[in-house]
């Protein structure tokens, strides 16, 4: 290590301090921690593997593997298929929030957010507006693959525009039921096994691969009422230009009641933690 | 709120109390702590490991909420007026840390803005504490590949960004080498000259004689004993005769003349040539008549000394226990806890 000198002068004028600065707003404050979630996807570009791959896979595989059985054509299952595999994408990408969360919390960062004069929830909002950023590139991939292999949104780019607003919305709403798992647990990894136990029901006993009619009675209750399934037909309707007002308003209102439950359990939990 | 605050206090807690609950078990982490940090001194919280240190930091720094008792700093309630001790406080510690993904610039920069300056006043404020901290060469860098030294070093300076007048530094040297160790205590040095209050926390007790005004020992959550370096050194007793032998073989010999000249049992080390004693309250004309005792039994004594007595020893007399043994100056404790 070359020699270190730590020249008393310098260091005075530096720490010294004249005019401290007005607090920054509330807003300001988030926007900082989002733009050190873009930084974070900067400097750690492999977090983006899952988003660019996975709706790749997905999407080619169902498409290509049960296309024909399900739909009688590839083509005409990927018009069917491509909202929901989007949705997947986004929502399993949700899960991130929480497993970025606990990272922060086990390597003490939060700790120094926590003790800063600050609003309070600020670091966690930032954090997920820095996540709509993933989801919006997530969006891309899925929709750009789908373009390529054939699918044709009657909805154009103004449907397609306003299914993905949509999703987000959801996405940013589900969010806090996993910051409220990446405070709880203990490790990074525990987040990411409770988020996909969670989400595995919740994106496959949907109606996102198949239509849920030939579903046994009890299983297409719960479909019914699985906002996942409300999402992708909203998200569908969107994209299709013909949307059901209802569907889009259901999962509005699901998203607000998420946002009031579990943003304020989340705060509790943050404020509590020790 | 309560009584009337004095304002040359920086850190004022009574009775601070925090348990922690795991399972059915409950711990005192912190069992009635009492502090009073005078505004421009740095106080020393020494204790091992679990001891309860950082987490009277972490009350202290609003992290935690008291279970009982209660604190001011600078007179705002730690409870109550969080945000106003949040504003007056920088925290260093093993648990308020910078982002290891982040640049060097990226993280001071980032708490810049978060605390309110903008556009130049941010950049023009990071760079010259990251030059002040000798880390202009590094800022560009992700501090996952700063060496332990420049990683301590831009935990400081992210503590100063905002000019703190009270830093909590919660063991922060713990882990460096003696060259960064003394550059860490170097920046110490310069802030309190500047008139900004300190509660450092350490294992080490040399860094406590080095940087505190006054040290508490604290110990199994409580404040064990308070006091200057030379209050807490005094309060053990004389001091301790240092002898080394010309012939190993006469250790016990020599042990147990010591014994029956002093009263007190005399300590061996691992140096199978020295052993030590403590000299009992006034002792002192004991230790002249020590000499000639040894001479009388036929033990050659190239060496004899009268030493003060360590912190080590403050601990051992304090606790019953010594401090762990890789935190201990010189190896007495250590023998004591294999004796044990």
């Amino acid at each position: 290590m070359s020699a270190v000198d730590i020249s008393t002068t310098t260091l005075r004028e530096a720490v010294a301090l004249d005019d401290r600065p007005a607090r920054p707003s509330a807003v300001a404050t988030s926007l900082t921690f989002g733009w050190r979630a873009l930084l974070k996807i900067k400097h750690v570009p492999e977090q983006l593997f899952d988003v660019l791959v996975s709706p790749v896979i997905f999407t080619l595989m169902f498409t290509y593997l049960f296309g024909g059985a399900i739909a009688g054509s590839t083509d005409a299952y990927i018009q069917f298929l491509l909202p929901g595999i989007l949705v997947q994408t986004i929502i399993i990408v949700t899960v991130y929030t929480g497993y970025t969360l606990n990272t922060d919390i086990t390597k003490g960062v939060f700790d120094r957010f926590r003790s800063l004069p600050i609003w309070r929830p600020a670091p966690i909002v930032g954090a997920l507006l820095g996540d709509t950023v993933r989801y919006t590139i997530a969006s891309v991939m899925c929709i750009g693959l789908g373009l390529i292999i054939g699918f044709r949104p009657d909805g154009g780019v103004l449907g397609v525009v306003a299914g993905v607003a949509l999703l987000l919305v959801f996405a940013f709403a589900l969010s806090w039921i996993f910051t409220i798992l990446g405070l709880l647990l203990r490790t990074p990894n525990a987040v990411m096994g409770v988020s996909m136990m969670v989400l595995m029901p919740l994106t496959f006993a949907s109606n996102i691969f198949v239509d849920p009619s030939t579903m046994p009675s009890g299983l297409q209750t719960f479909v019914d009422l699985n906002p996942v399934s409300h999402l992708v037909t909203a998200v569908r309707g969107l994209m299709a230009g013909s949307a059901g007002w209802g569907d889009v308003t259901t999962v509005l209102i699901s998203a607000v009641v998420m946002t009031a439950v579990f943003a304020p359990i989340t705060m509790y939990l943050y404020r509590n933690r020790h | 709120m309560t009584e009337n605050t004095d304002p040359r206090l920086a850190v004022e807690a009574t009775g601070l109390v925090k348990h922690f609950t795991s399972g059915k078990k409950t711990t005192k982490a912190v069992d009635g702590v009492d502090l009073t940090i005078p505004t421009g001194s740095v106080f020393g919280l020494l204790g091992p490991n679990g001891a309860g240190k950082t987490t009277v930091v972490r009350m202290l720094a609003t992290l935690l909420r008291p279970d009982g008792g209660s604190a001011r700093v600078l007179g705002h309630d730690v409870v109550h007026d969080a945000d106003a001790v949040r504003s007056a406080v920088g925290l260093t510690g093993q648990y308020a840390s910078v982002d290891e993904d982040l640049t060097g610039t990226e993280n001071l920069l980032m708490l810049a803005r978060l605390f309110g300056f903008r556009g130049r006043a941010a950049t023009q404020r990071v760079a010259n504490l990251l030059e002040a901290f000798s880390l202009t060469d590094a800022g560009s860098r992700q501090v996952k590949t700063y060496s332990g030294g420049m990683r301590r070093r831009i935990d400081l300076a992210a503590s100063l960004v905002l000019s703190p007048r009270v830093l909590f530094l919660d063991e922060p040297t713990t882990g460096l080498d003696p060259r960064s160790r003394n550059q860490v205590w170097d920046i110490v040095r310069v802030l309190v000259d500047d008139g900004a209050t300190v509660l450092l926390t350490t294992q080490y007790l040399e860094e406590a004689d080095q940087l505190a005004d006054r040290i508490g020992v604290i110990d199994h959550g409580r404040l064990i004993a308070e006091g200057t370096s030379t209050e807490l050194k005094r309060s053990v007793g004389q001091g301790a005769v240092e002898i080394r032998l010309a012939d190993a073989t006469q250790r016990a010999e020599a042990a147990a003349v010591v014994q029956r000249m002093l009263g007190t049992e005399p300590t061996l080390p691992t140096d199978p040539y020295a052993l030590s004693a403590r000299v009992p309250d006034d002792g002192a004309h004991l230790v002249a008549q020590l000499l000639p005792a040894l001479g009388e039994a036929g033990i050659a004594v190239p060496e004899f000394s009268l030493g003060q007595p360590s912190l080590d020893e403050v601990f051992l007399t304090l606790t019953g226990e010594p401090l762990p043994a890789d935190e201990t100056s010189d190896g007495a404790a250590v023998e004591q806890e294999v004796a044990r």
